[in-house]
């Protein structure tokens, strides 16, 4: 890396930092037509949760389902993503604090869940349903290029920062 | 005295691309160092490491773990300086030293990466042996 690209990746990086910090103001549940969510700002859910797969939104389950994978991670669909039991604790308070629930006011892409349910896979949410129905192509997810329906990056390309206007 | 920063500048970048693999590899040595000590306390007879021993602890289809995880390939792909990817699409850094050079540098996360993905391969903890053998394979590649 020169020196050039060095400046520019670290300006580049101090910029985006900057849009996160902006956007951490915004709640999941108030935006007019574009879609935008809260991305994750702690570095620890960013490190743990992002070395597997994107970084998703807490906003995006409400807090039961994320106690519920979080007290799962010996078999975290399919595979072992033990962590240390105070790493597990921090992440689980930063994705409760920030569930799509928290204070007990359920956003636009929780409120459809049932109260007796807690879904581990944010896919299997009736927003989430809703909003990829029809849109879609069958067959999309198991593109090689996709993988998995956690794959939002796929298509959204701006899904780890919080954007999914592109849809 | 123009041409001054710029050959600073170049001098800098020579100074770091030589000094991170040099302090990666002091980082490196004691974790490798722990396991040779774990190998020998459990077999009186080790003699050391051995690259190829890795190597076959890396391309060896154990499916004796996860259903869709036979091997560590299954992630890292069979070339270890090729750029894994996990079952929910991201992409894994190459696992060969040569081209990450700051691998195996951290102890929590080797250990934290060793429990999940043996667990998930061989069904069981490696022991410091294969450990040390892994390692020794990518720090060789
Ligand atoms: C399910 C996918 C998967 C499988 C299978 C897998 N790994 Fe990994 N491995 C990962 C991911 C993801 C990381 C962390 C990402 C990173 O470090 O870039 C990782 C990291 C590691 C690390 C830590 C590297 C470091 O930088 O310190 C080691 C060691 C490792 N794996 C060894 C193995 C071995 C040995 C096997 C086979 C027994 C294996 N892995 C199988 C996904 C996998």
């Amino acid at each position: 890396m020169t020196w050039k690209t060095f400046a520019l990746a670290a300006t580049t990086t101090i910029g985006l930092a900057a849009l996160g910090a902006g956007m951490s103001g915004v709640r999941a549940d108030d935006d007019k037509g574009g879609k935008r969510v809260r991305p994750v700002t702690d570095q620890t859910v960013i490190e743990e949760c992002g070395a597997c797969h994107m970084v998703f939104q807490p906003a995006m389950l409400p807090a039961r389902s994320w106690v519920a994978v979080m007290n799962g991670l010996a078999d975290h669909f399919g595979e072992n993503a033990a962590l240390s039991d105070d790493k597990v604790r921090a992440i689980t308070d930063y994705l409760v604090a920030n569930a799509g629930d928290a204070g007990g006011r359920p956003n636009r892409m929780v409120s459809g869940i049932a109260p007796g349910e807690a879904p581990l896979r944010i896919s299997d949410t009736p927003y989430w349903v809703r909003e990829h129905r029809g849109e879609v192509r069958p067959g999309a997810f198991e593109d090689p290029r996709v993988k998995s329906k956690a794959n939002c990056v796929a298509c959204h390309r701006g899904a780890e920062m919080g954007s999914y206007d592109d849809d | 005295m123009k041409a001054e920063p710029k050959r600073m500048g170049l001098a800098l970048v020579l100074l770091a691309a030589l000094t991170v693999p040099v302090l990666a590899g002091a980082a490196r040595q004691p974790i490798l160092d722990g396991y040779a000590a774990a190998a020998k306390a459990g077999d009186a007879a080790f003699a050391g490491f051995s690259a190829a021993r890795g190597e076959t602890l890396f391309q060896t289809k154990f499916a004796a773990g996860d259903a869709e995880t036979p091997a560590c390939t299954s992630c890292h792909t069979d070339n270890p300086g090729g750029t894994g990817r996990t079952r929910a699409g991201k992409d894994i850094a190459p696992m060969a030293v040569s081209k990450t050079p700051d691998r195996y540098t951290d102890r929590e996360k080797v250990e934290k990466w060793f429990g999940r993905n043996c667990k998930g391969v061989l069904g069981r903890e490696c022991t410091a042996l294969e450990k040390g053998d892994f390692i020794t394979f990518m720090a060789s590649k």
